[in-house]
């Protein structure tokens, strides 16, 4: 789907300045090298499956079956790797690839913190230095993360510029990878900026996807009619797509965060929102003004926080083959504290984007049918930030 | 041959770098006015971004400063046509792609044609994207600026084959802001480039000094400033045109006759 250019449809491209050019050319290069390597592949599997705890679950919740009375539902159970989310399988490859191509030091951006730590985790098990960027505004929302990456052996950088959020540590992370490109690898944390992330990442990811289609084959003897996850740059959701786009009895459903509602300037849903664009590397759908100034974009989930989205979930909107809907703060809330009380799971925020979408979807569907909904992280980190937005304070 | 190359006929080009509209764009029309006066050879016009990946906090401060204004692409190109009336050296805007990009990119480089901009300078359009825009700059005589980075290499000879209007050196790694050394070893550089292209390259990225000004004179055909530039605007607000005329005048006798 991608040509040599790292183009999905129009979307994609490689838009950094010259100054990173060959670091993505080297980058490109290595991972065509090592992607079929039976080595490489031996132990990427061996820390996937010894270290990261893969295969992940996939679970039928069926309390949730029944409160909803429609579609049989599974969550693919990503909370449940090392780390507490999807994120580790993304950087587990990336800094295994790092490795080889002998780089020594890792450097990541952070949203939520959730990329942060994995790429901090696997920084300190495979011997690297470790500097992570995170807006400061999220340094605040998600402070126990940054302990957690200081535990591991990381530097955090809190970013002051713009909003303060994601896309500014995006920003900061690739300014510093121009600063310093011999020694360091840029872990992107998810399916965007210039190829050949978006296509790296996705790989790495498509784990998720290939999992469930053997879980699900073994579980119920048929794929799922849809799957769902929530779509901030989109990681998760493009590994939990990728080995049913060919499937075409099977529904993708990304699901973006509305902040306070896609009629309000508090929003991040870019597919709703947004238009074409130049950004971080790729072109893609951008929250912007008339003049292309990036919009500040607002999300309850610091992980959904971001004005853009992966370019192969531009092309996949373009080509309708995977859908897009907005959920709102409020019904992200209201989901989170759903699954918590219903199977005991208490998901992460950004996930529990998907599963709100889910507790809509699934009463519409007849109860012959299966979804499969995409766990992406643990919860736990965002109990703090939920309590505050019920009202109640308290202290971590 | 476009406007550009006039500016490299008067001896070593000095090229400084403002934000528009920062503080406002009247003190932008005024220290362009006394850099041209004080031996500017082309005025680079930044063209603010919000989320300018490329610079360093003093250049990220003046797109910050500047957007909080009020400015907009429209009020840029209207001070374009006002300084057309008496400003006669080329100029180049200087933004990110997605300012071209979400404008409309064939409305965009038209306007530049009919209100005299001469170049774009795009830091997030590498070689492989520059068909993003090419043809639309062939179309309407505006040159499209390629870049050379430390990094470069393998890609000098590729990219200064197809070079229009000058190249930009980018001194050395990471983003804008003055340096106290520069250690990547230009002459090597621009050598590769003279053997490609007689487009004439101009250095930029951490120059601040005279001494500094002068010796990549000496390696190239021109300097540019940004940082140290945007730095006395910060400095002074509204009474920056006349330091600003005292340092152009300063790096201009520098760099004469490197």
């Amino acid at each position: 789907m991608t040509n040599p250019k790292g183009r999905f449809g129009i979307h994609g491209g490689q838009y950094i300045p010259e100054t990173l050019m060959n670091a993505v050319n080297e980058l490109e290069e290595a991972y065509n090298f090592y992607k079929n390597d039976e080595g490489f592949n031996r132990e990427l599997k061996d820390l996937f499956n010894n270290y990261a705890g893969r295969p992940s679950r996939l679970y039928y919740a069926e309390k949730m079956t029944r409160d909803l009375g429609g579609a049989k539902i599974y969550l693919k159970r990503e909370d449940l790797n090392h780390t507490g989310a999807h994120k580790i399988n993304n950087v587990l490859g990336q800094a295994l690839l790092a490795k080889k191509m002998g780089k020594t030091r890792l450097i990541a951006e952070t949203g939520a913190g959730q990329h942060g730590v994995a790429t901090a985790t696997a920084a300190a098990l495979m011997g690297m230095e470790c500097v992570v960027f995170m807006g400061e505004e999220d340094t605040k929302r998600q402070a126990l993360n940054v302990y957690r990456m200081k535990l591991l052996g990381s530097e955090v950088v809190p970013v002051k510029s713009g909003t303060a959020t994601l896309k500014d540590a995006v920003s900061e992370a690739m300014r510093e990878w121009t600063s310093r490109i011999a020694d360091t690898h840029y872990c992107l944390g998810s399916v965007m900026g210039p190829h050949p992330f978006p296509t790296i990442v996705r790989d790495f990811q498509a784990v998720i996807s290939k999992e469930i289609k053997e879980q699900i084959l073994e579980k119920e003897g048929r794929l799922p009619d849809a799957v769902l996850a929530c779509v901030g740059g989109g990681s998760n959701a493009i590994g939990t797509f990728y080995h049913f786009i060919e499937d075409s009895s099977v529904r993708l459903i990304g699901c973006e965060a509305a902040g306070r509602g896609i009629d309000t300037f508090e929003t991040a849903a870019t597919i709703s929102t947004g238009r074409l664009g130049i950004f971080h590397g790729m072109k893609s759908y951008f929250c912007q003004d008339e003049f292309g100034q990036i919009a500040p974009v607002y999300s309850i989930s610091a992980g959904l926080d971001y004005p853009g989205i992966g370019p192969e979930h531009a092309y996949l909107h373009d080509s309708g083959r995977a859908e897009y809907v907005a959920i709102t703060d409020d019904e992200a809330v209201n989901a989170f504290e759903y699954l918590s009380r219903t199977e005991g799971i208490i998901p992460a925020i950004e996930s529990a984007h998907a599963v709100a979408h889910a507790i809509k979807l699934a009463p519409t569907m007849d109860k012959d049918k299966i979804m499969v909904v995409t766990i992406s992280g643990r919860g736990d980190k965002d109990c703090a930030a939920i309590a505050r937005y019920r009202g109640v304070e308290i202290y971590e | 041959m476009s406007k550009i190359r006039n500016a490299f006929k008067n001896g070593k080009a000095f090229i400084p770098f403002f934000t528009c509209g920062d503080p406002d764009l009247e003190t932008t029309a005024e220290c362009v006015r006394e850099a041209v006066a004080n031996g500017a050879d082309l005025i680079e016009l930044g063209i603010p971004f919000s989320d300018p990946t490329a610079e360093g906090p003093v250049i990220q401060g003046a797109n910050i400063r500047a957007l909080k204004g009020g400015v907009n692409t429209n009020r840029i190109f209207d001070l374009v046509r006002e300084l057309r009336k008496d400003i006669d050296v080329p100029m180049v805007f200087m933004t990110y792609a997605n300012v071209v990009y979400s404008y409309g990119a064939e409305r965009f480089i038209s306007v530049c044609q009919e209100i005299g901009i001469d170049g774009l300078v795009l830091p997030d359009i590498p070689y492989e994207e520059k068909e993003e825009f090419l043809p639309l700059c062939r179309k309407y005589g505006v040159d499209l600026i390629s870049f050379i980075a430390p990094t470069s290499e393998n890609r000098i000879a590729m990219i200064a084959k197809e070079a229009e209007g000058f190249i930009y050196i980018v001194s050395s790694l990471g983003v804008t802001g003055t340096r106290s050394e520069i250690t990547t070893d230009l002459d090597k550089i621009v050598k590769v480039v003279r053997e490609n292209t007689d487009v004439p390259c101009a250095i930029g990225f951490g120059i601040s000094t005279p001494e500094q000004a002068a010796k990549m004179a000496a390696t190239a055909d021109g300097v540019i400033i940004g940082s140290a530039i945007i730095k006395i605007i910060e400095k002074y607000g509204h009474d920056a045109p006349k330091h600003i005329a005292g340092y152009v005048s300063e790096i201009k006798c520098a760099i004469t006759d490197k």
